[in-house]
């Protein structure tokens, strides 16, 4: 398990009378991509901002690539990238104007990859155009440029497809498995669950300004997933009528294959055992997997339950 | 301090008011009507004038100043002299008003704009240290302000001692006053005046609210600043001089008070109330 890039520990931060982030604990693996899931309010730009030390927290300890925000700020900064919810430029000044600021901010010179950052997001047929042009999902792109621009050891997107269309939210997807793959350290929040399908190490679920829950996804799976539903088909669908008179089937619906819901998925050997004995030439038989949403509706349903009881 | 990254923030600035024309143009014709189209009507009146009442007032007034000051006001006729002492005294604090209300007009928008924006979370993310920001935004507005006092101070000097110069046998402006003026007032007046409105735009809500609180701060700044140049002219040498030394002092306390108070929360648009710095000892 490699050294962790970014970690929380007992951390809040306080807006006047709002508790933003309270007791955040936190642990990012570096070369790893984590998700910050949670609705609005949930904590997750405060958490990105406390990171790079464009905010102070007020309680607890943060440590960013092994340097503390409040006091290696800069450096934090210097090797990070960020992608903010809203995609602000100078909207008088052109793309590569824009860039050559970002440039200038983290000093790289003459030598700044501008016009290779502008191919990779598409966006170079108009870097001569003032950014008050641009659609939003142009937009998006150019924020994307400049976030990557200085080569960051740590990129942290806070909602980076909002708002945007397939091409350019599939773009930031694409820029992240890419940048996963050169084993930089990724940290996104959102509230579209199925952005983080697919690609999330580890997911955390926030609410209130604290993370209840936080694993890779399939072991959020096993912890949480309660669905004892099984699809079943066969070559001839009708060798599986017999399917809910047998012992442990709660319910049976047919719907192009069978699903049966169980009392226990530890049944399902002896089911299939039985189906065979009996003839079927099974084609599928599949427990139900949740997807990232379900999951994640799933998570906090459990949680609430938590809360009741505490 | 990183000055390739002050002069970054101040550049961009720059660029963004060189493109909004909507934005420089109003202020542009404050500087034309007050360093151009005054001169000119004020002084080729006056010049032309034929015993008129205007001219014996002026000269009436005139009488009345000290005989230090009678002195330094050159020509033999009374228009002449008249012409001289509008070109020379009255005239001449315009360069203070003019770069204070550019700047003001700059400067109120600076923090603010950034958080308007939303570049303000880019900057806050960057490397760039709160102070550069500061120094930065405050160059984007010293640069016009200060850039509109010293076109104009040469615009002006050609048109007074076109207008006036011939009847005064050449060349006589500026003078020993002016330079004071504007080479060792102006600039600290502009900065002391910034050092308040910069500090304003990272604390109000909105652009709007900036330029109204900034006109509220750099009013009484123009016109103690106003008095204080209109004095400066009559008495450059060692007025002048301590005035601008005095001037600079508060200019330095205001900035770099003004320098400590803006964070990176800030230009997040939050804390603006609220936030409180918290320091912690370096290892």
């Amino acid at each position: 398990m490699p050294d962790p890039a970014i970690i929380f520990r007992r951390v809040g931060r306080r807006f006047g009378d709002i508790q933003a982030v309270r007791d955040l604990d936190l642990e990012i693996a570096a070369g790893s991509v984590a998700v910050l899931l949670g609705p609005n309010g949930a904590g997750k730009t405060t958490t990105v901002r406390l990171a790079t030390g464009a905010l102070q927290a007020d309680d607890g300890d943060i440590r960013v690539l092994g340097m503390d925000p409040r006091v290696d700020g800069t450096d934090i900064r210097k090797a990070s990238g960020v992608v903010p919810p809203k995609a602000a430029f100078y909207d008088r000044l052109s793309g590569q104007e824009n860039l050559e600021f970002a440039a200038d901010m983290w000093e790289l010179g003459s030598e700044a990859p501008i016009a290779k950052a502008a191919e990779r997001f598409g966006i170079s047929h108009a870097l001569d155009q003032e950014v008050g042009g641009y659609s939003t999902g142009m937009r998006t792109r150019l924020a994307l440029a400049r976030a990557i621009l200085h080569d960051p050891t740590i990129l942290l997107l806070d909602e980076p497809t909002a708002g945007l269309d397939p091409e350019s939210a599939r773009a930031v997807l694409d820029l992240i498995r890419e940048m996963a793959g050169q084993g930089r350290t990724i940290l996104m929040c959102t509230h579209l669950l199925h952005e983080a399908e697919g690609i999330a190490d580890q997911v955390v679920l926030m609410n209130e300004g604290h993370a209840w829950v936080a694993g890779p996804p399939d072991h959020l799976a096993d912890t949480y997933w309660t669905d004892t539903r099984v699809h079943f088909d066969a070559e001839d669908r009708s060798a599986l009528a017999g399917l809910v008179d047998l012992d442990g089937v709660v319910s049976h619906s047919v719907n192009g294959h069978v699903t049966v819901e169980l009392d226990h998925l530890d049944r399902l050997p002896d089911i299939v055992a039985h189906l065979v004995e009996s003839g079927a030439r099974l084609t599928r038989v599949e427990p139900v997997q949740p997807t990232l949403e379900e999951l994640y509706f799933e998570m906090q349903r459990h949680r609430r339950r938590q809360v009741d009881l505490t | 301090m990183n000055w390739h990254r002050v002069w970054a923030v101040t550049r961009t600035d720059l660029r963004q008011l060189m493109k909004s024309r909507d934005y420089w143009m109003p202020m542009a014709l404050l500087a034309v009507l007050f360093f151009v189209v005054v001169p000119i009507v004020a002084l080729n009146v006056i010049a032309g004038a034929q015993d008129s009442n205007v001219v014996t007032q002026i000269g009436a007034v005139l009488e009345t100043l000290p005989l230090t000051i009678q002195e330094n006001i050159r020509g033999d006729t009374p228009e002449v002299r008249a012409a001289f002492a509008i070109a020379v005294y009255l005239l001449a604090p315009i360069a203070i008003v003019v770069p204070l209300t550019i700047a003001a007009a700059v400067g109120s928008n600076t923090i603010v704009g950034e958080r308007e924006r939303g570049t303000g979370e880019f900057l806050a993310h960057s490397p760039i240290t709160e102070r550069e920001i500061y120094a930065g935004k405050l160059l984007a507005a010293l640069i016009p302000g200060y850039g509109a006092t010293l076109a104009g101070f040469g615009v002006y000097s050609v048109l007074v001692n076109v207008i006036v110069g011939p009847q005064l046998g050449g060349w006589f402006f500026p003078t020993s006053g002016w330079w004071v003026l504007i080479l060792w007032v102006v600039p600290p007046a502009i900065a002391i005046a910034l050092s308040l409105i910069v500090r304003i735009s990272a604390r109000v809500q909105s652009a709007a609210a900036a330029q109204q609180a900034a006109s509220l701060v750099s009013l009484p700044v123009i016109v103690v600043a106003y008095a204080v140049a209109s004095g400066l002219v009559y008495d450059p040498a060692r007025t002048g001089l301590i005035t601008g030394l005095v001037a600079w002092i508060i200019a330095y306390v205001g900035l770099a008070s003004g320098s400590r108070a803006l964070r990176r929360e800030i230009l997040l648009g939050i804390g603006i109330k609220s936030a409180k710095r918290v320091t912690i000892p370096r290892n």
